[in-house]
């Protein structure tokens, strides 16, 4: 039945489809946990699914209308570039918001109920090859932005402030960082669905960060974690027929278990900063001026 | 004169009906040290923000080795201290070299002089011994040392420092000023200083800018922090005290008057 299985054309064509998923979704998730932007990933996907259920409406393809939801709530909120409980709450808003109007959308939608079900938890195996060429097509995009942009992505994510001065535009960043995320959840959603995105885009890049202390290691961490977590979901999915979106978070949340074991159990890092003792200051704390 | 580094002239800064300061003018040459200080809200951050040249000047012309600050090849930034998240992927040299092109697009890898530069910077503040090191696992004081490795790797013309020393301990506050005294003694690279209190910088300073509500004065720290100057830039009596090398100010309506802008703010809005 597995052997059977694996010979089949669908199997291949969602073998490569979810291989390319992983790759961006592995890489763009370091962003994403480094800017602190789950939140803000969660609440692109599930307005792509208003988007993709405004399209179903529309009679047009749910894909473009996803790709589109997506876009514009990450333009949206990288022109706010706000910060921290100001951008949670504001995200919060437009979400529920959001969410609300793609229920409507839903309510009007006269066609199958597996369409939603579809965006909502996933369908790899349906992939079809145009579909395969699409998704490779958006990858090559984020991999390039991602490329370009490497080296003041991560100096604006880990210091904003310093970043500015050296020149680097802090709104041009974000707006960026926020188009990329949403092309990569897009594309996320077409493998696990609108609900199970996080699995792809932040548990690979949380669990690698808990393993390396260096940029480029951690992201080839993630994408390695992504692709085993997707393709083993996909294969698992064929030996037992239970979602493979299931498969696939079962995988990812494991490694990153494992992960924060091996973090937790290792030596405080080979570190050892020789603590010189310096002589503390004669005069008693400082009355500030 | 061709030794000055730093000009401001005429430099008026307002945001809205507030205006922080009128007329400020000073120039910085070699070396040297000059302290900013004055309560919240009377634009110390926003005049750094200037000279980086992220903030325009509501009038005025102000020129870093005698052309407008353009961002930002020229000037060292070290602001206050944030704490890293402990998860932050990044070890302490990669943060350092984020001061050599992370404001440069595409992937680069790093030349061997590069490398070697990255090295003699963190041997310079003593961080050699915790260059691979995870960013986020080192203590405050760690972190701050090398948030002066990053502004001084870029080999500036100016040091910009916006309260360095802030929730650091007396004998980390002592390592910081002492890196940045002997790089301005060696090359000659001005450094301004904004700080809260003056004291762990006071054998160091050459001047002192007071940055008060609407008012500033400049000068010695001899003559700048004296009962008088103060007092007539606050408009109400202020004693400075001198005790045991430490200055003290007292009477200074700084809490009061911050809370008061703050309120003042939020109503317009």
């Amino acid at each position: 039945m597995f052997t059977q299985l694996l010979a089949q054309h669908f199997v291949h064509t969602a073998l490569l489809a979810g291989a390319v998923v992983a790759v961006v979704s592995g890489a763009v998730g370091i962003f994403v946990v480094t800017r602190g932007a789950s939140f803000a990933v969660h609440a692109i996907s599930e307005l792509g699914f208003t988007g993709a259920a405004a399209a179903l409406v529309a009679g047009i393809d749910p894909v473009i209308g996803m790709i589109g939801g997506s876009l514009l709530v990450g333009l949206v909120l990288g022109q706010l570039s706000l910060n921290g409980r100001e951008r949670d709450s504001a995200i919060g808003a437009v979400l529920a918001f959001g969410l609300g109007v793609g229920v409507l959308l839903l309510s009007l939608y006269q066609g199958y109920a597996t369409e939603a079900t579809n965006l909502l938890f996933g369908s790899i195996v349906g992939v079809s090859d145009s579909q395969l060429r699409n998704l490779a097509i958006v990858s090559l995009i984020v991999i390039a932005g991602l490329a370009l942009a490497f080296r003041p992505l991560l100096f604006s994510s880990v210091d904003p402030e310093v970043a500015e001065s050296r020149g680097v535009s802090l709104r041009k960043l974000s707006v960026l960082t926020f188009l990329l995320i949403a092309l990569t959840t897009a594309e996320a959603i077409q493998v696990v669905g609108v609900l199970l995105v996080l699995t792809l885009v932040i548990t690979p890049a949380a669990a690698a960060q808990r393993l390396t202390g260096r940029p480029g290691v951690a992201m080839l961490l993630s994408v390695g974690i992504a692709l085993v977590s997707t393709e083993g979901g996909i294969l698992l999915s064929l030996e037992k027929p239970w979602p493979t979106s299931f498969f696939i978070a079962t995988l990812s949340f494991a490694a990153y278990l494992i992960a924060r074991v091996i973090d937790a159990t290792r030596p405080a890092v080979a570190r050892a900063p020789r603590r010189t003792p310096v002589e503390v200051a004669e005069s008693p704390p400082a009355a500030t001026l | 004169m061709s030794s000055e580094i730093i000009s401001v002239k005429d430099v008026t800064l307002r945001f809205g009906e507030r205006t922080l300061w009128e007329d400020l003018s000073f120039t910085l040459g070699s070396g040297e040290l000059l302290a900013i200080l004055g309560p919240n809200g009377t634009g110390k951050t926003s005049l750094l923000r200037i000279l980086l040249g992220i903030l325009e000047p509501t009038s005025g012309r102000v020129e870093v080795r005698g052309s407008p600050p353009r961002c930002c090849a020229a000037v060292g930034y070290i602001p206050q201290q944030r704490i890293f998240d402990r998860d932050m992927p990044l070890r302490a040299r990669d943060f350092v070299r984020l001061g050599v092109d992370g404001h440069r697009w595409g992937i680069r890898v790093l030349s061997r002089a590069q490398r070697k530069l990255i090295d003699n910077v963190l041997a310079e503040v003593g961080a050699s011994s915790f260059a691979d090191a995870a960013i986020g696992h080192l203590s405050g004081g760690e972190q701050q040392r090398l948030r002066v490795a990053q502004a001084l790797v870029s080999d500036p013309a100016v040091l910009l420092a916006d309260e360095p020393l802030l929730s650091l301990d007396p004998s980390y506050q002592r390592v910081i000023t002492d890196l940045l005294d002997a790089r301005r003694r060696r090359l000659g690279t001005p450094l301004l200083f904004v700080t809260h209190d003056i004291n762990p910088i006071l054998p160091m300073v050459d001047r002192v800018l007071y940055l008060a509500p609407g008012r500033w004065a400049i000068g010695s720290a001899d003559e700048v922090l004296t009962s008088e100057t103060l007092s007539s830039l606050y408009e109400t009596e202020i004693d400075v005290l001198r005790v045991r090398g430490r200055v003290i100010v007292v009477g200074t309506p700084d809490e009061q008057h911050a809370h008061h802008v703050h309120e003042h703010g939020d109503m317009r809005v």
